[in-house]
């Protein structure tokens, strides 16, 4: 079931990354986002079962840190939202000097 | 019986993957993303991973999901049904980059079931063993605090420091 | 090598006998004394120095209607004596005084020990490195020894004469700071007992020469003048460092002591090696000395205070080249062909500088040149092998000619007064201006016609005795080669034309009508006793500070009135220890003098002859130039034509350098600056600039501040890393 494991969390990157790529919605590009992180958690998950428990450790901490990302990206669009009264990217042009 | 399962629930997780990227609004994306975990939660069981399936389903589809819904609900969206995808050249280089990442994982995926090293791991016995022996939780839990409690600590002053960083940002001017 | 009678063997004997006795006084305090009176000067200079400044400010500010107004009232801003101007009345001369006398004391030590090897001095190690280990260390001996008389002896007077010349300066202790420098880097030079030491006062001595002939920096002409004579020393100390440099490689070490008793035995006699060094030194010598090719800056150096040039460019500073010559008299001895080059430049420079003095109207200039002609002598004398009278007319020399320089410092003053009270802008300095100032100027007119006599060489003056004894000398090396008797001619030649303008100057100056105007006339007056009291000192050096070196046979002779007069050959002994070897190398290699003049006729009848020469040199000019009606500055101008204008004009050396140095030079740099500098470097730097701006310019296209641009190119480059993993 390793290969299978592997190829499936293989297509949910590449869909994740195409989200992030082609949507505009801030909303969208960060759930697509939390796929990639799920994907890459599918395939840990997937070694774990061969490599020994260390893993489902990683896999542990990168649900930690996309808690933490959440929490700060989601802070990030209500600020933005306040200020533009929409979350798509397009107007997010500041990020320049 | 496993691997029935395993289909089943692998094709519930791509088609909620495409429906994260291809529905219109964002209630819906984040309806499509919730199948998505969990069919992928249910993968984990048939990998053995029952405390990560566990997690995965509350903190994940519980508390960071509905955090999403939250958010999506506060700040009125759903209603704005304008295309936000993006069209073009900029849509055929993100198909680009994903064929050839596609590619890339797939070269790189192949024949990695029979691995020669594999033989200096424990394998799937190895883990029933361990598994049985300490218990889903147990297994987790003890290299978590012996060997990566460091890691561990830091973890909490990472959401720590997330927590204040959210409140700051968000909060309103006064 | 020389007379037998000229030194006493039993003396020679005794000093070999009783050897080294020479218990030194505190030698360091005597160099410590200038220093210190330079830091005291110099912290008195730097506090008046910002007063002066707010008072040319608020001066400003007042904004007076004339420019007269505007000189008055920095005059009334002057008028209050402040401790800053009074206390370098004191501390400047007197640290003199007190280096004086400890050199005194010190020296009556030397002479009653018989010392024979030089005492060094080691104060701490100065560059201890792996193969050459330099000391500061100091050399008594009998060279440092007189010169170190000189310095702060005639030093001393020229400080007193600076108090009553200088009082009136802004700059009063900015002054006496550079001059009590001056001394002690002086010192330093001619007693440090390697050339590294000697070479730092050698460029101390250079830095306050520099300062001094500045000093009235805001005249442009002036500032200009100090940055020549600073150019033109450089080219002369690239010769003595070179000359160091060579000596090092072939002595492992830079001690005078080592070098010049390794140096019989280890340098081949004429050799190559030996030859480069002495050509070396003596470029440096030439620099220093203001020799031909390196002469022009001294004339121009007088543009400082006129105590300064007696000080610097006529009594201590440009004798360090004939310092030096005696210093390594031995070296000079192991090569003939450098001993026959100073011989020769310094014959030529005399030549040439007195036909330029012939023709000067400005009265310092005439000096200038004069002590230029003297310095050739000089270089006469060492270089065919008597050093001793090379020290002899350079201690004679110092004391005339800083009477002569004093005394034209006091016509100046006078002259200065004059024209400023009634607002004249007349040349202070021009002689023409002058004449009949014998009327106003009583003592300055006596003690300058002694030194007159003194320099055109005139029995019993101190003049006589040792210019006497150069020419001699260079007269009996006939046989060392025909070269000598061509430049014993010149000698002659220089001697005469020394007295004609040396009269001439005294005549137009002191005698005749007076040409300065009815109403300057008035204002003309003795200068104060400060500056008459060390003139008259130095006049009694300038008549009997010749006897103490007179040989036996001239001694015998009328000229030693038979031998009654307390005349001795005093010098020749007291040298005797420091020229001792490179006698030895001369006699050994050249033999001996002839001892008559390369027509005949020995020391005494050549005495008669030089003497009776030069007083009717000075006869003629006086009487030439009593009868002659001279015009004023303005009246005449410059010479137009014929062969005046050129000695006028210097033979035209200065703009003959300018030809073929200066602009050149200019030339190139101007090629440096605008094609090498501007186009190639500045062209560089700023192509590598450009470059970074425009790749700058290129990566902000892509920072285009849209997320999805950014999330595209992170994309692309997880790609990229994934690339590199895989394949």
């Amino acid at each position: 079931m390793l290969v299978e494991a592997l190829v499936l969390s293989a297509l949910l990157f590449v869909i994740g990354t195409v989200g992030v790529l082609v949507r505009r919605n801030a909303i969208i590009m960060f759930l697509s986002i939390e796929l990639m992180l799920n994907a890459v958690n599918l395939s840990f998950v997937a070694f774990s079962r061969y490599l020994g428990i260390e893993g489902q450790l990683y896999v542990f901490f990168v649900m930690t840190v996309a808690a933490a990302e959440a929490a700060v990206g989601l802070a990030i669009i209500i600020a933005v939202f306040r200020h533009y009264e929409t979350v798509n990217v397009d107007n997010f042009n500041l990020l320049k000097w | 019986m496993v691997d029935v399962l395993f289909y089943v629930f692998a094709a519930v997780a791509l088609g909620g993957g495409l429906g994260v990227v291809l529905a219109r609004s964002p209630v819906g994306s984040l309806l499509f993303m919730l199948a998505t975990l969990f069919s992928v939660a249910g993968i984990f069981v048939l990998l053995e991973a029952h405390f990560l399936a566990a997690i995965q389903v509350m903190v994940y589809a519980g508390a960071i999901m509905v955090l999403f819904l939250f958010v999506i609900m506060l700040l009125n969206l759903g209603h704005d049904f304008r295309k936000d995808f993006t069209f073009g050249a900029g849509m055929v280089a993100a198909f680009v980059v994903a064929g050839v990442m596609a590619g890339f994982l797939a070269r790189q995926f192949r024949g990695s079931g029979d691995h020669p090293l594999y033989a200096f791991f424990p394998g799937p016995e190895g883990m029933d063993a361990l598994l049985a022996e300490q218990g889903a939780v147990g297994a987790i839990a003890h290299p978590l605090f012996t060997d990566y409690v460091v890691a561990f600590e830091l973890t909490g002053i990472l959401l720590l420091m997330a927590l204040v960083g959210a409140i700051a940002i968000a909060k309103q001017r006064v | 090598m020389t007379e037998p009678s000229r030194i006493a063997p039993e003396a020679l004997e005794a000093v070999a006998q009783t050897g080294s006795g020479f218990n030194p006084l505190l030698p360091g305090l005597i160099l410590l004394l200038p220093l210190l009176g330079f830091l005291v000067n110099g912290i008195l200079a730097l506090i008046a120095g910002s007063r002066e400044g707010n008072v040319l400010r608020s001066a400003a500010l007042a904004e007076p209607d004339s420019e007269e107004e505007r000189v008055d009232l920095q005059h009334k801003e002057d008028a209050p004596r402040r401790a800053t101007h009074t206390l370098p009345t004191w501390v400047g001369p007197g640290v003199m005084l007190g280096a004086f006398i400890l050199t005194t004391l010190n020296f009556l030590r030397m002479l009653g020990s018989g010392l024979q090897d030089p005492t060094v001095i080691t104060y701490w190690s100065w560059m201890p490195t792996g193969t050459l280990a330099v000391d500061a260390a100091i050399q008594l001996d009998q060279l440092s020894m007189i010169m170190m008389m000189v310095i702060t002896g005639v030093g001393f007077l020229i400080h007193v004469f600076s108090v009553g010349y200088m009082k009136e300066d802004p700059g009063y202790p900015r002054y006496f700071a550079y001059l009590n420098l001056f001394v002690f880097f002086m010192l330093v030079l001619v007693t440090g007992a390697n050339f590294p030491v000697m070479f730092v006062g050698w460029e101390g001595v250079g830095l306050c020469s520099y300062l001094l002939i500045g000093f009235w920096f805001q005249d442009r002409e002036k500032a200009d003048a100090g940055k020549k004579a600073f150019i033109v020393n450089r080219v002369g100390d690239f010769g003595l460092l070179m000359a160091m440099f060579i000596l090092f490689a072939t002595f492992g070490t830079l001690n005078y002591q080592e070098i010049f008793a390794a140096a019989p035995t280890t340098l081949v006699y004429g050799g190559g090696v030996v030859t480069a060094i002495t050509l070396f030194l003596l470029l440096g010598a030439t620099g220093k000395s203001a020799q031909i090719p390196l002469f022009v800056w001294l004339p121009d150096a007088m543009a400082g205070p006129t105590p300064v040039s007696a000080l610097i460019h006529a009594a201590t500073m440009v004798t360090a080249g004939v310092y030096l010559v005696a210093r390594a008299s031995v070296l000079f001895a192991l090569a003939p062909v450098s001993a026959a080059a100073v011989a020769t430049i310094g014959a030529l420079t005399a030549l040439f500088a007195a036909t330029i003095a012939l023709k000067q109207y400005d009265i310092k200039k005439v000096l200038a040149y004069s002590t230029i002609s003297q310095l050739g002598f000089m270089f006469m004398a060492v270089g065919v092998g008597a050093y001793a009278a090379g020290v002899f007319h350079l201690m004679t020399h110092a004391f005339f000619k800083a009477l002569l320089f004093l005394g034209a410092g006091a016509v100046i003053h006078s002259m200065h007064h004059a024209l400023h009270a009634t607002h004249k802008d007349w040349d202070a300095q021009d002689m023409r201006n002058m004449g009949g100032l014998r009327r106003h100027m009583k003592w300055t007119w006596v003690f300058m016609w002694i030194a007159t006599l003194a320099i055109a060489g005139i029995w019993p003056f101190a003049g006589f005795f040792s210019k006497d004894e150069i020419i001699w000398y260079v007269g009996t090396s006939a046989p060392f080669g025909p070269l000598y008797a061509v430049l014993w001619g010149m000698a002659v030649v220089t001697a005469a034309l020394t007295a004609f303008y040396m009269a001439r100057m005294m005549i137009l100056t002191f005698h005749g009508p007076n040409r300065t105007g009815e109403a300057e006339g008035k204002h003309l007056h003795e200068a104060p006793l400060t500056m008459t009291i060390p003139l008259g000192i130095l006049a009694l050096l300038s008549i009997f500070g010749g006897w103490i070196n007179v040989p036996q046979s001239v001694r015998d002779s009328f000229f030693g009135g038979f031998g009654m007069l307390p005349m001795s050959s005093w010098l020749d002994e007291w040298m005797a220890p420091v020229t001792a070897a490179a006698d030895a190398i001369r006699l050994e290699q050249l033999g001996a003098y002839a001892y008559q003049s390369p027509v005949g006729g020995g020391h005494v009848t050549w005495g008669f002859i030089a003497t009776g020469l030069a007083m009717a040199v000075v006869l003629a000019a006086t009487w030439y130039f009593r009868s002659k009606d001279v015009p004023t500055a303005v009246e005449q101008g410059a010479p137009r034509s014929g062969f005046g204008k050129i000695l006028y004009n210097k033979w035209y050396v200065d703009e003959l350098y300018d030809r073929i140095i200066v602009r050149p030079v200019v030339g190139i740099s101007r090629f440096s600056w605008r094609v090498v500098d501007r186009v190639l470097i500045d062209g560089t730097v700023n192509a590598v600039g450009a470059v970074s701006k425009g790749t700058g310019w290129f990566g902000s296209l892509f920072q285009t501040g849209q997320l999805n641009t950014y999330a595209f190119i992170l994309a692309l480059g997880a790609l990229a890393l994934l690339g590199v993993l895989i394949f």
